[in-house]
């Protein structure tokens, strides 16, 4: 089981276990992490899953489809290098210990 | 005589297919836009798939199954209509739909285009004008106090900002409800609702294939944006009217029952008034759960493309399923006390906006304007009582009052 490492905007760690093949956004819905609202609920509509991905993570992560960038541009804090939607980011083992850091808002 | 007198269907007199339970309620009756929630029960507790008899389709109500149909768009398709009524065997009441009424790869073009449209990008550049038109019509109704929450609010509202944001003339505007609501009842069966709306439609048709067109539409909103894409390719210069129509048919009506739904809500539960008042950052939450709590858009039809297999039983090719989204979305298998509003609750994953490829493609916009609306609640009102009878609004799609007297404090 892949585990996950939130940061929150006021640097608290919050670690959840995940399972394999769901997303880091249900992984985060299910465990109650509060920075992620997913509004959608996972169909790449709204830009309220947006985390910013660890450095040393950023490759290792499913390239970024076009729905996704658009959706970025809108999302309510700062768009980074790194930014990306927790919906489209699919769980496996090689990603076990992902480390995430949350936005100050999401709308 | 009821507002939906019984006409007789063809397909009533098709036997349930064996093991399928099958129950005689009419989702399409004035029983049910009364009170939909015993027969939603009835509806899940008989099984994952149920038939219905007097239409002679399947039924879907458990939160699984819907997500499952509404997700798995190739086999439950949109092309043959998302209601009762079968493109393949009957012509549609109007030009199809090329984006609620289509499949991929023809849906997947069209859907950029609007997505676009109404993008996160997009909803940055009307919040600020939406946030003070709510404002202001708070303050309006503060002064008068004693008002119909459907008409002068939930009506009102939508009305000052939706069609000024399309870019739509100041002339004609009387049609944009009439025709909402005759396609929400164009889904239904043919009974006395529907058949009286398309009869009556003819005004309305006009209005709105005259108001689609490019030189009625003022430069800079969403309708223009719309025939933009035309000039940039990615659709043809007569799909853009029909894209326009979409914004047209599905952006007022449902916003109006969202924000209808929400006033009742907290007009019914005070405490949820004042957990709301307490944090008005609750505002947008608190609106997403009335949208699951009263499912506006209660159900949606697809047809199968082939024989499938769903929760156990085999279901024929061609074959229409109803999905009971208002009562998925009070499933106690998916939501913890589903039958209380709770503007704390963790909303994420209600199909009140459906799911999938063809999820409501203005949830964006309606999530603005519930928002804005409830914040300005939140900060301006202290209580909202309920001061005459409740009456319902009957239509074949739609959950929403007709009228909703209230009476409102200042804080």
């Amino acid at each position: 089981m892949p585990s996950i490492i939130f940061f929150h905007p006021d640097g608290r760690r919050q670690q959840i276990e995940a399972s394999e093949g769901e997303s880091a956004m249900q992984a985060a819905t299910r465990h109650d992490i509060s920075g992620i609202l997913a509004e959608c609920g996972g169909n790449a509509m709204c830009a309220t899953c947006h985390v910013y991905v660890d450095e040393a993570w950023l490759a290792r992560l499913p390239a970024m489809g076009g729905d996704e960038d658009a959706l970025l541009d809108g999302a309510a804090a700062e768009r980074q290098a790194n930014s990306r939607l927790s919906c489209q980011i699919r769980l496996a083992a090689d990603l076990d210990g992902l480390v995430l850091s949350l936005p100050d808002r999401q709308t | 005589m009821s507002a939906t007198s019984r006409i007789d269907h063809a397909a009533s007199a098709q036997a349930a297919p064996a093991g399928v339970p099958n129950l005689d309620v009419d989702p399409f009756s004035t029983e049910f836009f009364e009170d939909p929630h015993p027969i939603h029960q009835a509806l899940r507790e008989a099984g994952p798939l149920v038939w219905l008899d007097k239409w002679g389709v399947y039924g879907v109500a458990r939160y699984a199954e819907v997500h499952a149909v509404l997700n798995d768009p190739l086999t439950f398709c949109s092309s043959r209509g998302v209601g009762l009524s079968d493109f393949a065997k009957e012509k549609p009441w109007r030009p199809q739909s090329i984006i609620l009424e289509a499949d991929p790869p023809a849906h997947t073009r069209t859907r950029a285009v609007l997505a676009q449209v109404l993008s996160p990008t997009a909803m940055k550049g009307v919040r600020e004008h939406f946030t003070a038109m709510a404002a202001a019509k708070v303050d309006e109704l503060l002064a008068r106090r004693s008002f119909d929450a459907v008409a002068d609010l939930a009506e009102a509202y939508p009305l000052s900002v939706f069609p000024d944001a399309m870019g739509l003339k100041q002339e004609g505007r009387e049609n944009l409800l009439p025709y909402a609501s005759l396609v929400f009842n164009s889904f239904g069966p043919p009974n006395q609702l529907r058949q009286e709306a398309i009869e009556r439609s003819a005004p309305h048709q006009a209005y709105v294939a005259a108001q689609c067109q490019r030189e009625n539409l003022a430069p800079g909103g969403f309708g223009a944006c719309v025939h933009a894409r035309a000039d940039a390719g990615d659709i043809t210069a007569e799909e853009a009217p029909l894209l326009v129509r979409s914004l047209l048919s599905a952006g007022l009506d449902t916003t109006v029952n969202g924000i209808g739904a929400a006033i009742y809500c907290l007009a019914r539960f005070p405490d949820q008034l004042q957990r709301l008042r307490g944090d008005p950052t609750l505002a947008r939450n608190a609106f997403e759960e009335a949208i699951r709590y009263e499912s506006p858009v209660q159900t949606f039809f697809r047809t199968t493309t082939r024989e499938v297999e769903l929760a156990g039983h085999r279901i024929g090719e061609g074959e229409k399923v109803l999905m009971f989204l208002g009562a998925a979305n009070r499933d106690p298998r998916r939501w913890e006390n589903p039958d209380s509003y709770d503007v704390t609750r963790r909303t994420s994953g209600h199909v009140g906006f459906g799911s999938g490829i063809h999820m409501c493609v203005g949830q964006l916009l309606a999530r603005v304007e519930g928002e804005v609306m409830l914040a300005a609640i939140a900060r301006k009102v202290a209580a909202i009582e309920i001061t005459g009878p409740v009456k319902r609004r009957y239509n074949n799609t739609l959950r929403g009052l007709e009228s909703l007297p209230i009476t409102i404090s200042p804080a």
